[in-house]
């Protein structure tokens, strides 16, 4: 079969149809194009001759038991003369083609269909997201009861990778965002000669609503996908089924230690962010206002209280308990192929950053009710 | 192995032929000068111990690996340093079944089966349907088979539709990676019959890696016995159960070598 040579062609000469060429797969796809509209004698018994054909493989011995089936479904009689070796190859085909039955029908849903379809599986989801929570609620619970069953080692190692790690990115990150602040405030500040209150826009800025929020987002794309693809990945090679039947309850080693790992972390991770923000804006402040670093910061101390503080930083183990439990429960949903384990992870970062921004909506309307 | 077996009677060249292969990961010598050749129209099986090195030639042989000297001629090409379009054209003359089948698990299994056809030939979507479908059943699934997903499917179902993609294209030559391995005795040996089947309905020169003795004595008509990095013995099963090499006679007079060994006299 390894001939080029011409594709698979029939021509017809009175009663005698002869079969030319390679029948193989490369030489097949213009003959088999034309077979459709195709002008057979009109002889009531036809001699298909396939003794000169180049080469047959199993794909032309198919076309070819097509041709002879659609010429008797027509009424003709057919004698077909063959080489011996695809004599062969044709009883092949016949006896396995009668095993094959018809190809499946490509299915294709309709929107209407979809859109049902999507509905009931987001039903039939819900109760899971709520028995995920409660089931890590409960090991929680257990945990608090006997703290030595928590598996620290594991916490600390998620710790670190998490928080420590996520240290470089988080702070050049925050670093901008307060430099880009400042630098934006300042056109506005410096038309009222107002300057000096690029401490309080910076401040308040990071402290309360920026610094939670892209630390929250960094990590969501940082360590909730990576959640996601970790349990994804043990899930399709049964690493998760293997730890049930050792006794090792997953959510205990693999969830429980990445919440706890990320609700230390996050706050971390937030004052850190803090700290570069107002730096950031700091260095912005001096060089395109002419604040000193000193008067920035006297400005800061007066203008902030600790409440703007704790309430920045008190949002984040929220974020965080967010983060790791929608990264792990999408591990979970991994089902079966590596197709799959992509689309959780998908999910589990636009989920966590999506419920993340509408937690951070719900905290500001609960504290601008407070009055903090 | 001597010149004249690389020829064979007919003129044309054989389809595999392995001279002088050295492979070595890190510290650790993988082959050491490493020959052999396989015949056109043989069932040929590589067995060994594992990690001798059996999966790595292999897997240079299909281009996945480049060993560090020596020649690999595939089809009367050289596989060592082929790229681009050369190796595209001459892999898709070769079938390989994978060890764990690696399919692709998103698509059902007559889609998976379709995947050469579609990506190498210019046939209309239904003919590669049907002759997908033709596939599925010559590798002796099913017909609902085809419309699955490998995930639902059992580990013997799982290796006969990577064998009917590895078939999709009628190769010239194909590769079966412990093609029975992780099955039950009863497929095991369906396994076997199928795969003589197809060699013999098909024409193929069959490369079988294994350790599955039952299946060595069933279907290969050679085998090469690797160790220490080279093949220690090359002949049909009864002659190496005669090799007086400690490796091959480890092999075969073990205590489940022996049970294969008189399995297979009792079937003479």
């Amino acid at each position: 079969m390894d001939a080029a040579g011409p594709g698979a062609d029939i021509r017809v000469e009175g009663g005698v149809a002869s079969c030319l060429g390679a029948w193989t797969v490369d030489g097949l796809g213009p003959l088999e194009r034309r077979l459709e509209r195709f002008a057979w004698p009109e002889a009531p018994e036809v001699l298909l001759d396939g003794t000169a054909v180049a080469a047959m493989d199993t794909a032309g011995a198919w076309v070819l038991d097509g041709v002879v089936r659609s010429l008797e479904r027509g009424g003709r009689r057919v004698r077909l003369r063959l080489r011996p070796q695809d004599e062969a190859l044709l009883g092949m085909v016949r006896s396995s083609a009668a095993a094959a039955g018809p190809p499946p029908a490509p299915a294709r849903a309709g929107l209407l269909e979809r859109v049902g379809r999507w509905t009931v599986e987001a039903g039939r989801r819900a109760p899971g997201v709520l028995a995920f929570m409660g089931e890590n609620a409960m090991a929680a619970a257990r945990g608090l009861a006997r703290p030595r069953r928590v598996r620290w080692r594991q916490v600390l190692h998620d710790l670190q990778a998490a928080g420590f790690a996520a240290l470089p990115i988080t702070g050049l990150l925050s670093f901008l965002m307060g430099l880009v602040i400042a630098y934006q405030g300042a056109v506005q500040l410096s038309r009222y000669g107002a300057a000096i209150f690029v401490a309080d826009l910076v401040g308040f800025a990071m402290l309360r609503e920026l610094s939670p929020l892209l630390t929250a987002i960094i990590v969501a794309g940082r360590s909730g996908s990576a959640y996601a693809a970790q349990i994804g990945t043990m899930k399709v090679t049964e690493e998760v089924d293997a730890l049930r039947t050792v006794g090792i309850p997953p959510l205990e080693l693999l969830v429980l230690p990445k919440v706890v790992a990320l609700m230390v972390a996050l706050p971390l991770l937030t004052v850190y962010a803090d700290v570069l923000g107002v730096a950031g804006g700091m260095v912005a402040a001096s060089s395109e206002l002419g604040v000193s670093f000193g008067d920035f910061l006297d400005r800061f101390g007066r203008a902030m209280r600790i409440s703007d503080y704790l309430v920045g930083v008190g949002k984040a183990p929220v974020f965080a308990a967010i983060i790791a439990v929608t990264g792990c429960y999408q591990g979970f949903q991994v089902s079966g192929d590596a197709e799959s384990v992509g689309r959780r992870t998908t999910v589990s970062v636009v989920q966590s950053v999506f419920l993340v921004i509408v937690v951070d909506a719900v905290f500001s309307v609960i504290f601008s009710r407070l009055g903090i | 192995m001597t010149g004249a077996d690389a020829i064979e009677g007919n003129g044309r060249e054989a389809p595999l032929r392995v001279s002088d292969v050295h492979t070595r990961f890190g510290g650790a010598v993988v082959h050491d000068g490493l020959s052999l050749t396989v015949r056109r129209g043989e069932v040929f099986a590589l067995a060994g111990a594992s990690g001798c090195g059996k999966s790595t030639l292999l897997r240079e042989i299909i281009m996945l690996h480049r060993p560090e000297r020596g020649s690999i001629r595939v089809l009367g090409e050289e596989v060592t340093g082929l790229g681009g379009e050369a190796a595209l054209s001459l892999l898709r003359r070769v079938g390989v079944m994978f060890e764990r089948g690696a399919l692709f698990g998103a698509l059902t299994v007559a889609e998976n089966v379709g995947v050469p056809l579609r990506e190498h030939t210019r046939l209309g979507a239904r003919l590669i349907g049907e002759i997908a479908a033709l596939k599925v059943a010559l590798a002796g699934l099913p017909a609902d088979a085809g419309a699955k997903v490998p995930a639902e499917l059992s580990g013997g179902m799982r290796k006969r539709a990577a064998l009917a993609r590895a078939i999709a294209l009628d190769p010239e030559l194909l590769f079966l990676d412990e093609p029975t391995a992780g099955l039950d005795p009863l497929s095991a040996s369906g396994f076997d019959e199928l795969v003589r089947h197809l060699k013999e309905l098909l024409g193929l020169t069959v490369v079988i890696v294994s350790h599955d003795l039952d299946l060595l004595w069933r279907v290969a008509d050679r085998v090469a016995f690797m160790g220490e990095g080279k093949v220690v013995g090359v002949g049909t099963m009864a002659e190496l159960s005669h090799s007086e090499h400690p490796l091959v006679r480890e092999y075969f007079y073990g205590p489940r070598g022996r049970a294969a060994w008189e399995q297979a006299w009792k079937r003479k």
